[in-house]
């Protein structure tokens, strides 16, 4: 019986396939390297950090780029090179964590009303009431209603980022539910729940790949409004926006305080919108191969 | 086509329901008591109970969201907490200042954002193209308001050019209105513009693939007017689809970008209440918000199904 199944399945490799693809990309490539550069810099923090993130020298308040800090210092005279360390840290895992609770969310909510007819129409009206509020506000509004920690602000991203989600897995699902192989399956007794993951959600795997790519940039950039505000998690906490949020008062004595968390968020959020761009171009078929 | 407006219409009243339903439930979110957080910890008991009643906390739940909804068909929004006035009145007051934001955001993000992906639809491969979508992807890759912070510093207090924050009405000076609006609009414009832009370009190199291009061509057209109009014109139809979810992008973005540049808009109003708890007028810029971008979006299809007879018929 294996040995059949082994021979009739075409001897395919699509993970290799996949990452080969991914290695010739070059925009996917090039923001891996940024990514990985920026998760680096989080990941050693704790060896690598010049200083303490929270502590300052009080001699040292506001001191320009040197020898001594690479990047300055705020005017607590703590190390900015040391805190964006730390805040990319914190930045970096709300991202991830938004990015995985919107995955699972979104897909088990998209991939319910793609799947069950009868459950599609209110739950996909819910997530339109849901997209009527602009992401970032209703974020705001769920953060500060909670109260500001980290805990809070992965919740508040991902109810702002999931309806956009579940939208995405909703369409591929609903082609899927058409196809022959769906009704062969449904035809040899595969259970709903079988269906659902076996055909259903392997289908909406390439287009979720993607969009959950730019939830993570969008995490990011949304964590640092809400740090900026001052509705993220409590101070001192280091995160991106913390840092610029404290740098904004003194921007003309010490761009630098302002400056450096700002240009990581860019090389974080650039890095994940390019490889985004990579994996669309690598995953969606009809780019595949040129239009002309 | 009346029909269709008409079931379009009727179809965004669940979607409203739900929406006000949301905003209602926000208040439920508070861990606690909404009354003991809005008000610091050395309140009175009698302070708690005053703001408990003006939250309509002392009314059994039923009773509240009754209450919750007879109000907003009288398009009455609560009052706030803190300013002493009705939450309509107090959007309807600061609400010229953040539509001539969004508005001045948008047709800078719409023009230049076209036109870039024209460019580089139209040089396809070259270094225009190439260098024209790392800008707009860089733009869509910057904080806005980190942007703002930066343009703050370069063109305002470091050398004059522009006022560092506030704003001028329209009417009281156009001149002083234009000064005050312009780092704003392009700090809000930014992201859209890279968005369009993108947009734009995968548009118009489908419909310079079509056989209607090639069509033009053939019978001798010049080529401007077979990129304007043919390619161009068919390419806009996807994009303006997409203006209605901007409208609501930027009305979002619009809320820090006045905080970052101090203009007294909606979005600081809405802040203000964030920072204060201030729940009647969080709620009600909410729902004010969503109901601007339902409104906005209804149009938007209804123009197109008038464009495009083909979507009057799904």
């Amino acid at each position: 019986m294996s040995a059949l199944a082994a021979a009739a399945r075409p001897p395919s490799r699509p993970w290799r396939e996949l990452a080969a693809r991914l290695r010739a990309n070059p925009s996917f490539m090039l923001g891996a390297a940024l990514l990985a550069a920026m998760a680096a810099l989080a990941i050693s923090a704790d060896w690598l950090a010049p200083f303490d993130p929270l502590r300052g020298s009080a001699r040292a308040r506001m001191t320009a780029p040197g020898a001594t800090y690479w990047l300055g210092t705020d005017h607590f005279g703590r190390d900015i090179l040391s805190r964006v360390m730390h805040g990319a840290r914190l930045s970096l895992l709300i991202g991830l964590a938004v990015m995985i609770v919107t995955g699972l969310a979104g897909t088990a909510i998209g991939a319910v009303a793609g799947y069950f007819r009868a459950l599609d129409g209110p739950i996909m009206r819910l997530m339109d009431a849901f997209m009527a509020f602009p992401p970032i506000i209703l974020a705001i509004a769920i953060s500060a209603t909670l109260g500001g920690s980290v805990t809070n602000v992965i919740i508040a991203l991902s109810i702002a980022a999931t309806p956009h989600t579940a939208r995405v897995v909703r369409a591929a699902a609903l082609v899927a539910r058409e196809m022959d192989y769906v009704e062969a399956a449904r035809a040899i007794g595969a259970s709903h729940a079988r269906i659902l993951v076996r055909h259903v959600l392997a289908n909406s795997l390439a287009p979720l790949i993607v969009r959950l790519t730019y939830v993570f940039a969008i995490a990011i950039l949304n964590e640092a409004v809400l740090s900026y505000i001052g509705v993220g998690p409590p101070p001192p906490t280091p995160t991106f926006g913390a840092i610029i949020a404290n740098g904004r008062d003194f921007i003309l004595e010490a761009p630098w305080i302002t400056l450096a968390p700002g240009l990581a968020i860019v090389v974080s959020v650039l890095g994940l919108n390019l490889m985004g761009d990579g994996l669309r171009d690598v995953l969606d078929p009809r780019l595949r191969t040129p239009l002309r | 086509m009346l029909g269709f407006a008409l079931r379009r219409a009727a179809a965004s009243i669940p979607v409203l329901l739900l929406v006000s339903l949301i905003t209602f439930g926000l208040l439920w979110l508070v861990p606690g008591d909404p009354a003991s957080v809005f008000l610091d910890a050395s309140a009175t008991p009698e302070a708690i109970e005053r703001i408990r009643r003006e939250l309509g906390l002392d009314k059994p739940f039923p009773a509240r969201m009754a209450d919750w909804y007879w109000r907003l068909l009288h398009g009455d929004l609560g009052r706030s907490l803190l300013l002493d006035r009705g939450v309509t009145e107090a959007i309807l007051e600061r609400l010229p200042v953040t539509l001539s934001l969004a508005a001045l955001a948008f047709a800078l993000a719409t023009a230049l954002g076209v036109a870039a992906g024209a460019l580089a639809a139209i040089r396809h491969g070259r270094a225009a193209d190439r260098s024209l979508m790392t800008l707009a992807l860089l733009g869509l890759s910057i904080p806005e308001f980190w942007l703002g912070l930066v343009l703050i510093w370069t063109l305002a207090v470091g050398s004059g050019l522009f006022p560092a924050g506030g704003y001028v009405p329209f009417t009281e000076s156009p001149w002083r209105w234009a000064r005050h609006v312009t780092l704003p609009a392009f700090t809000l414009a930014c992201v859209q513009m890279g968005f369009i832009a993108r947009m734009t370009r995968s548009a118009m190199l489908e419909t310079l693939g079509q056989d209607y291009v090639r069509t033009a061509r053939a019978k001798g057209l010049p080529e401007s007017r077979v990129l304007t109009r043919h390619a161009l014109g068919n390419a806009l139809v996807p994009i303006v689809t997409v203006m209605g979810i901007m409208v609501g992008a930027l009305l979002g973005n619009a809320v820090v970008t006045e905080q970052v540049f101090a203009i007294p808009g909606v979005g600081r109003l809405i802040i203000g209440a964030v920072l204060s708890r201030d729940f009647p007028v969080i709620q009600g810029g909410l729902l004010f918000l969503a109901l601007v971008y339902l409104a906005v979006n209804l149009v938007v299809d209804i123009l197109y199904a008038a464009v495009d007879p083909r979507v009057r018929l799904e």
